[in-house]
């Protein structure tokens, strides 16, 4: 089967757009919520969605972090992991943290990302945003509050999230392994 | 470059530079891991690890002691001293022991040179080599490539002399392999009696005068003097080898540029080195042992992944 694009750079943007005016509608000025991008690929939508939101609250002070997981993962035997940077210069004791990944899929990621964050903090009010929920793939009870869009797919497929930064073009597609 | 080329961590000379750089990497991320208020993470918690330490030691001990419990595995202390190796048990029986115990790796430090592969042939589990005799000492290699890159941004080009009793460390010789891994170029100088007989195969450039090695280099690594490791005279006196090999304050100041001291500890202060000098700017023994928890860290968690 060929590729699916599933949202294009376009579709993408405006989908980014919602998920800030969702955030707005519910934490407002963001004075006492935080952004954390799961790395590696959490981050850059979660720089994205900071961008926009200080664009859109015209504000400079709205605070945001990466955080690895690799270390809290159950399946680093299984696999082969390299580190990334964990960079949260900031407590999180209290505070209303949006985590952010670009694919929800069997949930461990977010497992692991749940204890990760414990090690900065006890927040007060954890939400998770994601680009992409494969719903029917969920190995663990976990659920976006925030998403872009829901597909549904099988495991053997792949869904491909690609960043003008790092990909040169903003773009996800489906893509099946035979 | 995802996992390491070795089962074991025996020596740096059965690593490749990926290794090397997959380690030091890793590495970077649990000296973040370590600088948070909650240090610990919960990677390892199905494993266990022995220490079996057959010769003194404070900081690899407490090194590796800290970095296992950081990584939440569970750790069993053992000691010669205070041990039925007294009462004539082989290392091997002494070391089946252990592992009937169920542990998963082994962390030893042995005074024989090469009893760490000599293990890693007979026993079912990894084995790390914390030093053995006067071989290898890998972890303190990799925190010391790790402690330069910290300091100077990359170890590829730099100049680093150590400097001391070359023949009796295995400081010195798990340090030239890791340099000379990196693209560093090495020089060792000491006395011609505290030079390995076959020092030059190593591809290191030997000199005999401290103040040369000094201008020349980037990094200066002084060595402790071994005694417990000499069973004959090398040098005259303590004082003379002092004279003419200890790096002291007025030395390093009338240098033409600012050069990086380490030292692998422990110190004997007055001796390879002055206290003004040990606790200078210009010194990064701490940074050492910071970075060594991180190290360790770093090679435990690697090992432990994989298969």
């Amino acid at each position: 089967m060929k590729p699916r694009i599933i949202l294009d750079s376009k579709l993408l943007d405006i989908t980014v757009t919602r998920l800030c005016y969702q955030l707005i509608e519910i934490h407002n000025d963001f004075q006492n919520t935080v952004i954390i991008g799961l790395q590696p690929r959490g981050t850059f939508l979660a720089s994205r969605i900071h961008k926009k939101l200080q664009e859109i609250l015209k504000r400079k002070d709205i605070k945001y972090g990466s955080l690895d997981t690799t270390f809290y993962r159950d399946d680093f035997r299984q696999k082969e992991l390299v580190p990334n940077a964990t960079s949260i210069d900031f407590i999180i004791e209290g505070k209303n943290v949006i985590l952010v990944d670009d694919v929800l899929f069997t949930g461990r990621t977010i497992r692991a990302g749940l204890d990760a964050m414990l090690a900065f903090g006890r927040p007060n009010d954890v939400e998770l945003l994601v680009l992409i929920d494969r719903r029917l793939s969920r190995h663990l009870p976990i659920q976006a509050k925030y998403i872009g869009k829901v597909i549904d797919s099988i495991a053997s497929e792949k869904v491909k999230v690609e960043w003008k930064e790092t990909d040169g073009a903003d773009k996800v597609t489906l893509l099946s392994n035979d | 470059m995802t996992k390491l080329s070795t089962k074991h961590l025996l020596g740096i000379k059965e690593l490749t530079a990926d290794d090397i750089h997959l380690i030091l990497h890793t590495a970077e991320n649990f000296k973040e891991v370590i600088n948070r208020p909650i240090k610990k993470v919960p990677s390892l918690r199905d494993i266990t690890i022995a220490n079996l330490f057959f010769e003194n030691s404070t900081r690899t001990k407490l090194s590796f002691e800290l970095a296992e419990k950081r990584l939440s595995a569970d750790v069993v202390n053992f000691s010669s001293g205070s041990s039925s190796v007294k009462k004539g048990e082989t290392l091997i029986d002494t070391v089946n022991n252990i592992l009937a115990m169920k542990v998963d790796m082994v962390v030893m430090r042995h005074p024989n040179p090469g009893a760490a592969v000599f293990l890693s042939k007979h026993i079912d589990a990894k084995i790390i080599n914390a030093g053995d005799g006067a071989h290898e000492h890998p972890t303190q290699a990799l925190l010391d490539a790790f402690s330069i890159k910290e300091k100077l941004g990359s170890i590829k080009g730099k100049k680093i002399a150590i400097i001391g009793d070359i023949l009796h460390s295995r400081v010195a010789l798990s340090n030239i392999f890791c340099l000379q891994k990196l693209g560093a170029e090495v020089m060792v100088c000491g006395p011609t009696t505290l030079m390995p007989k076959y020092i030059h195969s190593l591809g290191v450039k030997v000199e005999h005068d401290l103040r040369k090695a000094l201008e020349w280099c980037d990094v200066a690594n002084m060595l402790r003097i071994q005694l417990e490791r000499q069973d004959i005279k090398f040098f005259p006196s303590l004082r003379e080898y002092t004279m003419l090999f200890g790096l002291n304050k007025d030395l390093l100041d009338s240098l033409s540029k600012k050069i990086v001291v380490m030292h692998p500890g422990p110190i004997n202060r007055g001796v390879e080195i002055t206290s003004d000098v040990a606790d200078s700017a210009q010194s990064i023994i701490l940074e050492q042992v910071e970075n060594g928890v991180a190290v360790r860290m770093a090679v435990l968690f690697l090992l432990a992944g994989r298969a």
